[in-house]
C-alpha cells in the first residue's frame, strides 16, 4: 500500500447513500461543521431524477486555497449503498480510504489492495440505540457524521452547536442526532487510528462568508430588484430558484397587519403560459420573471421572439441542464448558449448574462432586470445544476441601499402632456430605445402591441420600407446593448503569454485551478471569463491578441466558440475548444489536459 | 394599413360620466369583410364601454391571433391594446391583471384561439378565475386561412365547398361551465338587445366572465349547412334568460322586469337582473345548466342568455390574497428590504 502523504484541508470526501433516507441533513451536517472550523468548502450533490430508492451522491470538497471546482479524486468515501458498492470501491483515489457499514458482510470479491477499508457496524449499533424503524434508517446517517469527525478531526462541538441550531425548538431531536454521532465517533475512535492523513485542521476565518446554492441567491436576487410577478412551471433544475423567491417573499413581503401580499406568485400551466404572464406583467410596469430549464426555453420560443419585435421587457432565468429533449435533468451542461441567444424564428437575438457562481447569481438577477428594462427587451440569465443546485461558499451578499430600479425610457402623464402626440417606436435619442407608457396611465399614450409587421410609429404594415426600419433599428439597440451589459474579467498571467483561456459561468472554478497548475508545469495563460451576451469590446482584443485561444465549455457542439467566431471570424483559426459535456461538473483537470494535449500536438507538428 | 375612423361631430349626442362620447370608444376602421358578426360585436362592445363609462385607458384590450383578434384596435382607441401570439392571450392577460389589477380586462378570441391552439390556456384562466371578460368571436371556422372547420363546427354542418364535418364539437359554453367558470354566456352577433347587457355583466362580474358569441364568418360560413349562419342562429335560437345589468346608482324600474326575475347583487354595487325566460332554467346550479345545454343541442337549438354565474368564487387575487394596490405601483422601498435585512437573513447560512 502506498504511503499517503497528508491532505489537511485538502481532501474530497463523498458519501454514497439512498435517496430519501435523510441523507442530506447528515451531508450539510458535515459541510458545515468544516466550514464554520474556516475551511473553504463545496458540496456538490449527484442525485437521480427520482423521489425515493435510487442511489445518491454527495461531494464534498475542502481546500485550504479555496478551489471550488470537481477535482477527480475522492479521499474518503463513504460506501452506504450496498448497490453502488463496487462503483463506490473503484472511485477511491489510490492511497485513499473507505468507510461501509459492517452490519452485513461483504462480499469477499469487492477489495482494493490500493486503498484502507474501514467496516462500522453503523446498522446494528442503531438498532440497538434505536426503536423506530424510519429513525433507525436516519440515525445510520448521522452516525456516519460521528464517524467521520472521528476519522478526519471535525470539531464535535461544532458538530452539537450546529444541531442545536438546526433543531433549536426540538431539543429532543438534539439528544437523538447526538447519541448517533457518538456511537459512531467512539466506535472509530477504539478500533481506527485516528486521525486519517485527509483530514480537517482548523483555519481562516469564515465569517465574512456563506453557504448558499445559486438557486437560493437567485431567487433572492428576483426579490432584492423589486420582482413582483412570479409565473413559473416547476422544471428541474431551477424550481429552487422560485421556491426561493416564495420563501423571501413571505419573509418579507406580507402586511404585518393585513396579511396581503406585497407579490404574486403564479404557477402556470405550462411554460407557454409563464413566457406569456411575464410578458403581460412587464407590458403594464411590474417586473416579472420566470426560472425555467433548457426544455422550458424551447416552449417559451414564440414568446421570446414576440417580446423581442414587440420590445417588452422580460427576464428568463435558465437553470441548465443536460439536453438535448428530455436528456439528464439531474445533470449539468451549458448547452442552451446558442437556444438562448437566438430564441425564437425569425432575426432574433437576446442579450445573456454568466453567472459563475451564487454571488453573482445575486447581483446578476438584479441586472438582468434593469437590462431588460433600460433595453425593452427579453434577458436571460444562464445559470446551470453546477451552480443552482450545489452548495457553494461566497464572501457574504451585500446590497446598496442607495440602489433604485431602472424603469428605461417610461413615459407618464407628465410628459405625455408636453408632447403633440406619442408614437411608440421613433428612436428619439439614436441609440435604438424607444420610449413606452404603460396601460392605466393616460389615453394619449395608448398604442396597439402587435407581433405582426409594424412602422416605427406602431402601426400594423406590411410595407417593405417600414418593416425594414424597425428592424434595422433594433439592430443600432443590439449596439447599445454591448455598452450596457457587464464587461468581461480579464485575468492576467504574471508574465506575458500568447496563451488565452476564455470561459464562462460554472467553468470558472476548474480554469482557476488548472491556471495554478499549468503554470506549475510552466505554462502561462492569460484568462478571460465572459459574463455577457453581446460580447464587450475587450472580448474580441483579448481573443486577437493571444495566438491561441482555449475556449472552455460544457457542451458538445462548442456553442461558445461559435458566438465568437459568428462576432469575430477572423480568429477562428486561433480558438481551441476544450470541452466536457457528460453531465458532471467540468473538472480541474479537464482543463489542463486539454491545454497540455493541444501544447504538445504543436510542438510536434 | 391602420384606416383611422373619421370624426364627425353630430349635434345632441350624449355624453357619459366621463363627459366623453359614443364615438370616443370607438377605434380603426375594421378591415374585417363587409357583414362579419364580429362588427357587430365590436359594436355592442363600444355601446357597453360608453354606457358603463368605463375610462378609456383603464381598459386593456387583450388578442390573440385571427380575425378576432384583430377587433381590438377597433374599439376604445384610448385603451392599450395587446394582439398576441395565438392561443395565448389568457397568458398575457393574467400576467397584466396580476401585474396591475386596477385595469379592466376584455379578451377578445376566437373559436381556433381558444378551443384549439389556445384550449390549455382557456381552461387555466378559467380555472384561476381572472378578473376579466372572454369574449369568443365563435364563427366555426378558420377564416383567415380561408374556411377549415374550427373544433366548434358541429358534426354534420358542412363547409362552403360542401365537405361534411365528421368530428364532435367543442362546445365552449358546456367545457367553461363544466370546468368552474364563475360566469358563463353566449350570445349571438346579431342580437345586440341581448348582448350589451351581457357584455355589461360580464365586465361588472368580479371574476373570469366568458361570454361565448356566435357570430357568423359572411365568407366562408354563412351558407345552408352551416349550423352558425345567419339564417341558422335566427331560426334555432332559444333564449334561456334575459338580463340587464343595472348601475350602483340607477333606479330599477320594477315594471319592466316583470316576471320571474332574479337580482344578483354584485361587488361593486351592481346588480345583475337575469330574467328567466325558459321556466326549466337555473343559472345558479351548474347540473341543471349542463343538463338544460344538452337537452337543447339535441334538438339542434343553440341556448342563449346568461347561462351559469357563481360570484363567490373567488378570482385569482383573492386565491393569492394579493394586496388591493397593484403591484406595479407599489414604491420600491416597501419590495427591497434592504441591506440590514440581507445581512440578518445571511446569519443562518453561515
Amino acid at each position: 500500500m502506498p504511503a499517503t502523504p497528508s491532505r489537511i484541508n485538502d481532501f474530497v470526501l463523498k458519501i454514497a447513500t439512498v435517496n430519501g433516507t435523510g441523507s442530506a441533513s447528515a451531508n450539510g451536517l458535515l459541510m458545515k461543521a468544516l466550514f464554520r472550523m474556516g475551511i473553504p468548502v463545496t458540496g456538490k450533490n449527484l442525485f437521480p431524477s427520482n423521489i425515493q430508492g435510487l442511489p445518491t451522491w454527495y461531494e464534498i470538497r475542502a481546500n485550504h486555497a479555496g478551489y471550488m471546482s470537481a477535482s477527480g479524486r475522492v479521499d474518503v468515501m463513504v460506501a452506504m449503498n450496498v448497490q453502488t458498492y463496487q462503483k463506490d470501491l473503484d472511485e477511491v483515489s489510490p492511497g485513499g480510504f473507505l468507510v461501509y457499514d459492517s452490519t452485513w458482510p461483504r462480499e469477499s470479491t469487492l477489495h482494493r489492495n490500493d486503498i484502507t477499508v474501514l467496516g462500522v457496524p453503523l446498522s446494528k449499533m442503531c438498532n440497538e440505540a434505536f426503536k423506530v424503524a424510519r429513525i433507525r434508517i436516519l440515525m445510520k446517517n448521522v452516525a456516519y457524521v460521528g464517524v467521520l469527525a472521528a476519522l478526519m478531526d471535525i470539531d464535535l462541538n461544532v458538530i452539537k452547536t450546529l444541531l442545536e441550531e438546526t433543531f433549536a425548538s426540538k431539543p429532543k431531536l438534539v439528544e437523538s442526532n447526538l447519541l448517533a454521532i457518538m456511537l459512531g465517533y467512539d466506535y472509530a475512535r477504539e478500533n481506527f487510528t485516528c486521525p486519517l492523513p485527509p483530514r480537517a485542521e482548523p483555519m481562516g476565518d469564515n465569517s465574512g462568508n456563506i453557504m448558499i446554492t445559486g438557486n437560493e441567491a437567485t431567487g433572492l436576487g428576483c426579490l432584492y430588484a423589486g420582482a413582483t410577478v412570479g409565473a413559473w412551471y416547476p422544471i428541474t433544475p431551477s424550481t429552487g430558484v422560485m421556491d426561493s423567491f416564495t420563501k423571501y417573499c413571505e419573509k418579507f413581503r406580507i402586511d404585518h397587519e393585513t396579511g396581503e401580499k406585497l407579490f404574486c406568485i403564479i404557477q402556470a400551466e405550462d411554460e407557454l403560459a409563464a413566457a406569456g404572464m411575464v410578458v403581460g406583467a412587464n407590458w403594464v410596469g411590474a417586473r416579472g420573471f420566470t426560472p425555467t430549464s433548457g426544455p422550458g426555453i424551447s416552449l417559451m420560443s414564440e414568446f421570446i421572439g414576440f417580446a423581442y419585435y414587440a420590445e417588452i421587457p422580460s427576464v428568463f432565468i435558465d437553470v441548465q441542464r443536460v439536453g438535448p429533449a428530455t436528456g439528464m435533468p439531474t445533470r449539468t451542461q451549458q448547452c442552451d448558449v446558442m437556444l438562448c441567444a437566438y430564441a425564437s424564428h425569425g432575426d432574433t437575438k437576446h442579450p445573456l448574462l454568466f453567472p459563475s457562481n451564487p454571488h453573482e447569481c445575486f447581483q446578476m438577477a438584479v441586472t438582468a432586470f434593469d437590462l431588460a428594462e433600460r433595453l425593452q427587451t427579453p434577458v436571460f440569465m444562464l445559470s446551470d445544476l453546477d451552480i443552482g443546485m450545489n452548495d457553494w461558499m461566497i464572501p457574504e451578499l451585500t446590497w446598496d441601499d442607495s440602489y433604485l430600479p431602472d424603469r428605461g425610457k417610461v413615459l407618464g402623464s407628465e410628459e405625455l402632456a408636453r408632447m403633440e402626440r406619442f408614437v411608440r417606436y421613433l428612436d428619439v435619442d439614436g441609440d435604438g430605445i424607444t420610449y413606452r407608457t404603460l396601460p392605466g396611465e393616460d389615453p394619449k399614450g395608448a398604442y396597439f402591441v402587435r407581433g405582426s409587421g409594424h412602422n416605427r410609429y406602431g402601426g400594423y404594415t406590411e410595407d417593405s420600407d417600414e418593416y425594414q426600419d424597425v428592424v434595422d433599428r433594433l439592430l443600432v439597440k443590439w449596439e447599445t446593448a454591448k455598452t450596457l451589459v457587464p464587461d468581461a474579467l480579464l485575468n492576467k498571467a504574471d508574465r506575458p503569454t500568447k496563451l488565452g483561456i476564455v470561459a464562462f459561468g460554472s467553468s470558472d472554478g476548474a480554469v482557476t485551478e488548472a491556471r495554478d497548475r499549468l503554470s506549475e508545469k510552466g505554462i502561462h495563460a492569460d484568462y478571460l471569463r465572459i459574463r455577457a451576451f453581446p460580447f464587450t469590446h475587450e472580448v474580441v482584443e483579448f481573443l486577437r491578441s493571444h495566438d491561441t485561444n482555449f475556449v472552455v465549455e460544457q457542451n458538445r457542439d462548442a456553442q461558445m466558440k461559435s458566438l465568437l467566431m459568428l462576432e469575430a471570424n477572423d480568429i477562428a483559426d486561433r480558438l481551441v475548444s476544450i470541452l466536457h459535456y457528460n453531465g458532471m461538473p467540468i473538472p480541474s483537470e479537464c482543463v489542463v489536459q486539454g491545454v497540455t494535449d493541444h501544447l504538445k500536438k504543436e510542438a510536434a507538428a | 394599413m391602420t384606416y383611422a375612423r373619421p370624426k364627425i361631430d353630430l349635434p345632441g349626442q350624449q355624453r357619459n360620466e366621463h363627459g366623453l362620447l359614443l364615438r370616443d370608444y370607438e377605434g380603426a376602421l375594421s378591415t374585417l369583410c363587409a357583414g362579419c358578426g364580429h362588427d357587430s360585436i365590436t359594436a355592442a362592445l363600444v355601446q357597453a364601454l360608453w354606457e358603463m363609462s368605463i375610462a378609456p385607458e383603464q381598459l386593456i384590450k387583450m388578442s390573440g391571433i385571427g380575425c378576432s383578434s384583430k377587433t381590438p384596435a377597433y374599439f376604445v382607441h384610448g385603451a392599450h391594446g395587446f394582439n398576441s401570439v395565438h392561443g395565448r392571450m389568457p397568458s398575457v392577460a393574467t400576467g397584466a391583471l396580476a401585474g396591475n389589477r386596477g385595469l379592466i380586462g376584455i379578451g377578445v378570441s376566437g373559436d381556433g384561439d381558444s378551443l384549439s391552439i389556445g384550449f390549455g390556456q382557456f381552461g387555466h384562466v378559467i380555472r384561476r378565475n381572472v378578473n376579466m371578460l372572454y369574449l369568443i368571436e365563435n364563427n366555426g371556422v378558420y377564416g383567415l386561412t380561408k374556411g377549415q372547420f374550427s373544433a366548434s363546427a358541429d358534426a354534420g354542418s358542412t363547409a362552403k365547398k360542401g365537405e361534411v364535418n365528421q368530428m364532435q364539437n367543442i362546445n365552449a359554453v358546456a367545457t367553461a361551465i363544466s370546468m368552474g367558470a364563475s360566469f358563463v354566456g353566449r350570445s349571438f352577433s346579431g342580437d345586440r338587445e341581448q348582448l350589451v347587457p351581457l357584455i355589461k355583466a360580464g365586465i361588472a362580474h368580479p371574476g373570469c366572465a366568458v361570454l361565448d358569441v356566435i357570430s357568423p364568418c359572411v365568407t366562408f360560413n354563412d351558407h345552408v349547412g352551416s349550423t352558425k349562419s345567419y339564417s341558422y342562429v335566427r331560426e334555432h335560437r332559444h333564449r334561456a334568460t334575459e338580463t340587464d345589468l343595472i348601475a350602483p346608482r340607477a333606479e330599477i324600474k320594477a315594471s319592466y322586469y316583470a316576471g320571474d326575475t332574479h337580482p344578483v347583487r354584485l361587488h361593486d354595487g351592481s346588480t345583475i337582473l337575469l330574467r328567466k325566460v325558459d321556466p326549466d332554467y337555473d343559472p345558479t346550479r351548474r347540473n341543471n345548466a349542463l343538463g338544460f345545454l344538452e337537452r337543447h343541442r339535441a334538438r339542434g337549438e343553440v341556448v342563449t342568455g346568461l347561462l351559469y354565474i357563481d360570484q363567490n368564487v373567488p378570482d385569482m387575487h383573492a386565491q393569492s390574497r394579493t394586496v388591493d394596490t397593484p403591484l406595479k405601483n407599489l414604491e420600491f422601498d416597501k419590495l427591497n428590504p434592504g441591506n440590514k435585512a440581507l445581512a440578518a437573513l445571511q446569519k443562518g447560512m453561515k
